[in-house]
């Protein structure tokens, strides 16, 4: 590929529209137009002049901002649909997925289950559209800031006439007029901070060429930030779990690799009261019923200190005690434990008397710990009770027979055999919450209930999270490219002498109207007229 | 020149592909527990039986160990106790261990279940789901089979649904 060689004897990349040295235009068709595009400063950008193996061709892909623009409005879009419907790990596992949509959302349901996008945010194909926009970024940022660091770089101070003429601020003025030494323009131009280049009694003053690198910067944040969301899928980096707690239960906080336990001393949930809290409050209070105050886990951190496997029972010290709160975690080793969820009074012992039906006096009591029930219960004086079955969460499956629908006591229901001096072989009985039923006949004996006691369980969200950091630098980084592109303006004026007049040209990335009176400011008593606004005379 | 460009292209564009594809792959299997994996050495454990005997995975060397998690409430798991029951005897003339690891309930209600389909093996309660964190059990039944240097050959998650399936399992992990 050839270079373009310029008139001035600069050497500028192929496809250069703009010298980069002295701005002479370079295209011919370019030179017609009365002003410059002085975007990238006419520079090569390299996807619009290579295109020949199938690497050029990936990367000129990813390199237009047209592509880029669509990526992102594609993004966006799908974003938006995956949040029509919930998405699958939103909705109740009472039935599959499939069944659940169309069975809530009718046919479009159906669609939107078949279509993937239950599971938009971790599907494929999102996933390589949002990768696809990283791609895109970095891509965009090299093509474009390279050529545009070097165009700067090389720009030399007398620049071409036809250059000067076609900025759309540019103004001639009649020599005889003026101070050939431009000593006060020099001196006004150093108090509004410019950096004065002179070459053969031309000027170039430039200031703010910071200004142009925070569309990069920014994108180096980006970068970073998208780099921080893909680490989140490296194993340990991001942990998001849940474990149960009830009072007085000590458990393995999962993840932990079996190091830390955690103990639930007490769970509390305090509510609103119109009568002590604030009284501007009572009739919010009464209209809303109940509201929360707190919740709250008094729970205790243990630390494993011996070596014992799963299941075996572990050495334990005490590492502290914390009462989490919503919005103060327990934090130990990186790890959170939040309070997010909570089951008030969850069934953990029921007491019955044994009763003979027709005197009903109780012959004894038993209390049956509803998450280890025993075996047997001896009430003394030949009076004991069995138990044959337990059903901690009691229902009738499809053939009518009792059976357990998980381990946590929600629904307990029991078959007890009762055993009496005057029954030896003993009398079943089916006993469930309110509800006794006497296969064999009717007992004369009888379970009768007589209480019960509960546990408030907590359940806390494991989070650990390493790739924060990332998110917090990535997204100053960004702000930072922000602000940089945005507060500071890119300011240039040429003053050129030629013959016998003197040509003054203006540019600036942006606010002109700023650039417009600092050189009016600038140019005040030094007898050169301000250069004109092209594109208003128009 | 043009060769320097075409390098530096093919550098970026293979370090951001790399990426994208990391980051594919990992999304894909993030639900599995990067430590229970086929090849790697299963998590030790000491378990007790309903009758008070204690059992650790790692007495088990030099022995295949089939590994079976399951609930009472659980219907899979219901049918595939018989084949459990029916290969036990034969597994054990073949140097493989069947070991049944129950999800921590009640005793009365893991004793009542053994002695309604008279199972013989070794039933284990994981009281405290200690044992189910390490494995990573979820959903039920599961089982894992651990070749006789303790590392796990295969994991076949959902019911055993015959008898042809449960004969196969034994050919993985023969000593």
């Amino acid at each position: 590929m050839k270079e373009v060689k310029c008139e001035c004897g600069h050497v500028n990349p192929h496809g250069t529209v703009l010298c980069e040295s002295c701005g002479i235009s370079l295209i011919e068709e370019k030179a017609q137009g009365k002003l410059h595009d002085m975007r990238y400063e006419g520079s090569a950008r390299r996807s619009q002049t290579y295109n020949k193996t199938i690497i050029d061709k990936i990367w000129n892909f990813f390199s237009s901002v047209k592509v880029g623009v669509w990526l992102i409005v594609v993004t966006l879009i799908a974003s938006a649909l995956g949040t029509i419907l919930p998405q699958e790990m939103y909705i109740p596992t009472i039935m599959t997925p499939a069944e659940y949509y169309e069975d809530q959302y009718g046919w479009f349901g159906k669609l939107y289950y078949q279509l993937g996008f239950h599971n938009l945010y971790s599907s494929w194909w999102y996933l390589v559209l949002i990768a696809s926009i990283g791609v895109s970024l970095v891509i965009c940022s090299i093509d474009r800031v390279v050529p545009l660091y070097r165009a700067l770089k090389t720009q030399r101070v007398t620049r071409h006439e036809s250059f000067l003429k076609r900025q759309r601020l540019f103004g001639i003025t009649d020599a005889q007029t003026v101070d050939e030494t431009f000593e006060k323009v020099k001196e006004n131009l150093k108090g509004k901070r410019y950096k004065i280049r002179e070459e053969d009694g031309n000027i170039l003053a430039e200031k703010g060429r910071f200004s142009r690198w925070g569309p990069y910067v920014n994108h180096c944040g980006l970068i970073i930030f998208l780099i921080g969301g893909m680490l989140r899928f490296v194993p340990g980096m991001y942990i998001d779990d849940m474990v149960w707690i009830r009072e007085g239960e000590t458990k393995l906080i999962p993840e932990t690799d079996g190091q830390y336990y955690l103990e639930n001393k007490e769970f509390t949930l305090e509510v609103y009261d119109k009568e002590k809290d604030n009284k501007a409050f009572s009739e919010a209070i009464e209209n809303a019923g109940m509201v929360a105050k707190n919740y709250q886990s008094d729970v205790i951190l243990y630390k494993k200190v011996d070596d014992s496997v799963a299941g075996e029972e572990a050495k334990l010290e005490e590492v502290k005690e914390y009462d989490i709160r919503v919005n103060e975690p327990l934090k130990f080793e990186g790890f959170a434990l939040y309070q997010t969820e909570y089951k008030l009074d969850e069934l953990s012992s029921m007491s019955f008397n044994l009763v003979k039906k027709s005197d009903n006096e109780p012959l004894g009591n038993l209390k049956i710990d509803l998450n280890e029930p025993e075996k047997k219960y001896d009430l003394g004086n030949g009076y004991s009770v069995e138990i044959m079955s337990y059903f901690p969460d009691f229902e009738f499956n499809d053939d009518g027979e009792p059976r357990t629908k998980s381990r946590v006591p929600n629904n307990p229901a029991f078959v007890f055999k009762m055993l009496t001096p005057d029954k030896p072989d003993g009398e079943i009985s089916f006993v469930a919450i309110q509800q006794t039923v006497e296969p064999f006949g009717d007992n004369e004996y009888q379970m009768k209930f007589a209480g019960i006691e509960t546990k408030d369980v907590s359940g806390l969200t494991v989070r650990k999270d390493s790739t924060l950091w990332f998110f917090a630098v990535g997204g100053f980084i960004f702000m930072f490219g922000v602000a940089q592109g945005a507060y500071w303006n890119h300011r240039r004026i040429w003053i050129r002498r030629k013959d016998n007049e003197i040509w003054v040209s203006g540019h600036t990335n942006k606010n002109w109207h700023g650039l417009k009176r600092e050189i009016g400011m600038i140019l005040d008593g030094s007898g050169i007229q301000e250069p004109k606004d092209q594109l208003q005379d128009e | 020149m043009k060769k320097q460009r075409l390098i530096i292209r093919t550098v970026i564009l293979l370090v951001l592909g790399a990426a994208v594809i990391y980051t594919l792959y990992a999304n894909f299997t993030k639900d599995d527990n990067p430590e229970i994996e086929v090849g790697k050495k299963a998590p030790d454990f000491v378990l007790t039986d309903l009758n008070g005997e204690k059992y650790r995975l790692s007495d088990f060397e030099g022995k295949g160990v089939l590994l079976n998690f399951w609930a009472t409430w659980c219907p899979p798991c219901e049918r595939e106790m018989p084949y459990l029951e029916q290969q036990y005897q034969n597994y054990n003339d073949e140097g493989i261990q069947v070991l049944t690891v129950n999800v921590g309930e009640a005793t009365v209600t893991v004793k009542e279940f053994i002695d309604r389909h008279k199972l013989t093996f070794p039933v284990l309660n994981d009281k405290n789901q200690e044992v189910l964190t390490a494995y990573g059990v979820d959903p039920l039944p599961i089982t894992f089979l651990i070749d006789k240097d303790g590392i796990i050959k295969k994991i076949h998650k959902g019911e055993i649904i015959n008898e042809a399936v449960i004969a196969d399992m034994a050919k993985e992990i023969k000593p």
